[in-house]
């Protein structure tokens, strides 16, 4: 659309028919169909594009891109990517690639290593040791991935995660499972401005996909000192990976104890959370990348909100944004709910207030899964004022128990257990989930509670 | 505890003290930075202020011993909408609220923050009143009112040091960025002579990284003793109030113009356009938040920088064939840095060693001690 008003022709594939993309009157010429090479081939015959801007379709635009430009098909029609080249987003999606270019930039990574064997991902379990996470290369939302905790988990996740892998490739890695996650969402012009556009921090820890965890924007618990430093990794990734213009998302594990920061990988391209990133701060990071891919610079936009400042600043908030992702297990009958490196939500609701508090009642509410909230609404499984009293520290121990894995509904179970008497740091040994997000939910439940005691 | 902001245009808001019991007077300004409270607070150049901060979640990582940008906090008093005195961050040392405390600092929480701020850009910076003694309104407002004027206030001279000190402290953190010096430089030393107008720690740090043996002075300190130490360089540091009241500043300003390299940040670089004969001017809410898009007009880059300054300079005021513009706020159109065009001398308005913000502009530090080292070479030739 944006790209249309600059007065370009474009031809847009989109294999979702669903989506207002495929619209008539978003682009000159809308295809209906599969993102695979032998499709967008045979649209490239009849269309001659000058350009192909594979940047904005997920990571299966990415992939096709790839498949397209190794099998010599942009060559042949003499047409280049543009927003990010081959070698950029091969950079950035291969794991091997990307953790030697964060090497050359002086950026951590996990301790891990590349196998194409179940015998090679022995040798290197000994080395790394348990628990060790397992990343199929090239596979969409991690499919095929998982974490083992035992030497039989192992076996099982490589010998999946081998066949998942269209490389036949994995990556077995370090576990950084408990630390603190963030993402940095970040935009780079041809004049290599570099903008970031706004901070996430993870209420749930790193071991629960990004997509399957709460996220909060901005982040919460960073100084300025460390935050400087993560943005300052993010202008130099977001510039040795190359991705030329447009919006990438470069994701960050810091370690609750002792600060230590590790970049845990970059998606080149928009993605979920640039959406989430756009209506969290109002910079609209899809039509920007568009203008910026066909040249423009950050300081020749204008800001969609302010309408009299330039693209270029760094939007600030004075609010606080909860996503919350949207499950729905009960439509897949038999599949496990717990939540890990594979995502599992179908979709998501987010809000904003003017307190944490008040955005996650409010993301709750807007899940429309019959909840008003985090409890007092005459919904909850577990009524605990009913309870009697001696059977409470039975109770407390068995809610404790379930929270040992991440499930859906845990954010509610944290409610019942400080019902229950649990502290905040009984629950943070448990989940991991950063005391401040703890603290902030007890503070909810305790309102409740002296709500109630007025009541009575 | 009880405690009101009450402004001068008879607005009184009322909400709970997270800080010391006290009564104090101050020009409400607003902060759109997200991080970096523990710095916005040490900071100098917010001396006689009440800041308000736009970001709503404040204290959640509590404070450090080592995000000081001076011994202890500087500001008259502190607004947020929601304080938590319960932290998590791996460096916190205690909460924000029993420091504040402890510095006998006022701070309330709990009132419309976005209303404030929205006040005052409507309205303009306003005079207030922080109390949790007083808390009758029409008392307060009138008290507001009776309260001093920004404009024409000297505090450089309030928060200055009283005598000469010696600085050779580096970011002994492992947040300390590497200075961007040419190979050749390495190793050099250069002795600097830094006026203190209410210096941050950052910039001293960052000169000293860039190889600066740092002689701080008082802001009063005369400049022929200044020329007497015959330094390589001339820092101007930020500080806090209205430049054309430091008249002496200007006139020491004056007499080191032409006679040694000068680098100037914020207030210094107020004074610095008044010394070569420019005017200043009052914003009407000024520039307070680390997001702020400053254009250098020589390379066409956009710098994110770190700000915060009430007053700038009027670029129009300054003679175009001595004085180049080099830096311009993409938001306003204001001035955010100009160059001398024979002389060894720049200066800008915003705050290249961040502290808290982005650390877009660190080359200016590279940028002066190549200024020095050309200097030094010419005069050696």
């Amino acid at each position: 659309m944006v790209l249309k008003d600059e007065g370009y022709r474009v031809v847009l594939v989109n294999s979702n028919p669903a989506t207002i993309m495929t619209d008539p009157n978003l682009a000159d010429a809308t295809y209906v169909e599969p993102i695979t090479p032998f499709f967008i081939e045979k649209i490239i015959a009849k269309e001659r594009p000058s350009v192909i801007l594979p940047t904005m379709g997920g990571q299966t635009a990415l992939n096709a891109a790839v498949a397209l430009a190794e099998s010599g098909i942009l060559d042949k029609y003499s047409v280049p990517l543009i927003g990010a080249k081959l070698e950029a987003i091969k950079k950035a999606e291969d794991r091997e690639l990307f953790q030697e270019a964060m090497r050359h930039v002086g950026l951590e990574t996990p301790r891990g290593r590349f196998v194409h064997s179940l015998e090679e991902a022995l040798r290197a379990a000994e080395e790394i040791g348990l628990p060790i996470i397992i990343r199929p290369s090239f596979t969409l939302g991690g499919t095929g991935g998982g974490t083992a905790y035992n030497m039989e988990e192992f076996r099982e996740e490589v010998e999946h995660g081998l066949r998942s892998s269209p490389i036949r490739q994995v990556l077995v890695e370090e576990s950084v499972i408990g630390w603190k996650e963030y993402e940095l969402e970040v935009m780079r012009d041809l004049k290599d401005n570099v903008v970031v556009i706004c901070s996430i921090e993870n209420f749930d820890p790193m071991g629960v996909h990004t997509g399957d965890s709460i996220t909060v924007a901005p982040a919460q618990t960073l100084t300025d000192k460390e935050y400087q430093i993560m943005r300052d990794a993010a202008k130099k990734i977001i510039r040795e990976i190359g991705v030329e213009t447009g919006g990438s998302n470069i994701q960050f594990a810091v370690h609750p104890e002792t600060g230590r920061m590790i970049v845990i990988e970059m998606n080149p391209r928009v993605s979920r959370s640039s959406a989430l990133a756009s209506k969290a701060t109002g910079f609209p990071i899809a039509k920007i990348a568009a203008k910026l891919a066909v040249g423009y610079t950050l300081d020749e936009i204008p800001n969609d909100i302010t309408k009299e400042t330039p693209a270029s600043f760094e939007p600030t908030i004075d609010y606080c944004v909860v996503k919350i992702p949207r499950w729905d297990f009960e439509k897949f009958k038999g599949v496990d709910d717990t939540l890990g490196v594979q995502m599992k939500s179908v979709g998501e609701a987010m809000a904003i207030g003017r307190t944490f508090k008040e955005a996650l009642q409010k993301a709750l509410r807007s899940l429309e899964q019959g909840r008003f909230g985090l409890g007092a609404d005459g919904k909850d499984v577990l009524d605990v004022r009913s309870l009697a009293p001696n059977k409470r520290e039975e109770w407390k121990k068995r809610v404790l128990d379930r929270m040992k894995m991440p499930k859906p509904d845990n954010v509610f179970y944290l409610r019942y257990a400080f019902q229950l008497g649990a502290t905040i740091e009984e629950l943070y040994g448990i989940t991991r989930i950063d005391p401040w997000f703890l603290h902030n939910i007890k503070q909810i439940a305790d309102l409740e509670e002296e709500l109630i005691s007025h009541g009575a | 505890m009880i405690a009101k902001l009450a402004l001068e245009n008879g607005m009184v808001f009322t909400g709970e003290s997270f800080g010391a019991p006290a009564e104090i007077a101050g020009e409400v300004v607003f902060n759109t930075s997200i991080t970096g409270y523990q710095e916005i607070l040490t900071d100098p150049s917010y001396a006689g202020q009440i800041v308000t901060m736009t970001y709503p979640l404040i204290g959640n990582y509590g404070i450090n011993s080592q995000d000081l940008e001076s011994v202890r906090p500087q500001v008259a008093g502190f607004v947020v909408k929601e304080y938590f005195d319960f932290y998590s961050n791996f460096r916190a040392t205690g909460s924000l609220g029993e420091w504040l405390v402890q510095h006998n600092i006022a701070a309330i929480q709990g009132i419309d923050t976005r209303m404030l701020t929205k006040m005052i850009r409507t309205v303009g910076a306003m005079r207030g009143v922080i109390s949790t003694a007083d808390l009758d309104d029409a008392d307060l407002v009138a008290k507001a009112r009776r309260s001093p004027m920004m404009t024409g206030l000297d505090l450089a001279k309030v928060v200055t040091t009283s005598t000469p000190y010696r600085w050779d402290d580096v970011d002994p953190t492992t947040f300390a960025l590497k200075p961007n010096l040419k190979p050749t430089m390495n190793g050099r030393r250069w002795n600097v002579v830094v006026y203190d107008y209410g210096v941050k720690h950052n910039i001293l740090r960052r000169l000293t990284s860039y190889g600066c043996d740092l002689t701080v002075v008082p802001a009063s300190f005369h400049a022929e003793r200044v020329l007497e130490m015959n330094p390589d360089g001339i820092f101007l540091s930020n500080g806090p109030g209205d430049p054309a009241a430091v008249r002496y500043g200007i006139q020491n300003i004056k007499r080191l113009v032409g006679k040694k390299p000068i680098f100037g940040i914020c207030l210094g670089h107020q004074l610095l356009g008044l010394a070569l004969g420019g005017k200043t001017f009052k914003l009407k809410f000024g520039h307070r938040g680390a997001n702020h898009p400053v254009k250098n007009l020589r390379t066409n880059e956009i710098e994110i920088t770190s700000q915060n300054h009430g007053f700038a300079v009027d670029p129009d005021s300054l003679d175009p064939t001595k004085v180049e513009i080099t830096h311009v706020n993409l938001n306003d159109g204001t001035n955010e840095g100009f160059s001398h065009r024979e002389l060894p001398i720049f200066s800008v308005q915003y705050h290249p060693e961040a502290s808290p913000g982005p650390h877009d502009s660190d080359y200016l530090f590279a940028q002066f001690v190549e200024l020095m080292d050309r200097q030094h070479s010419d005069v050696s030739k």
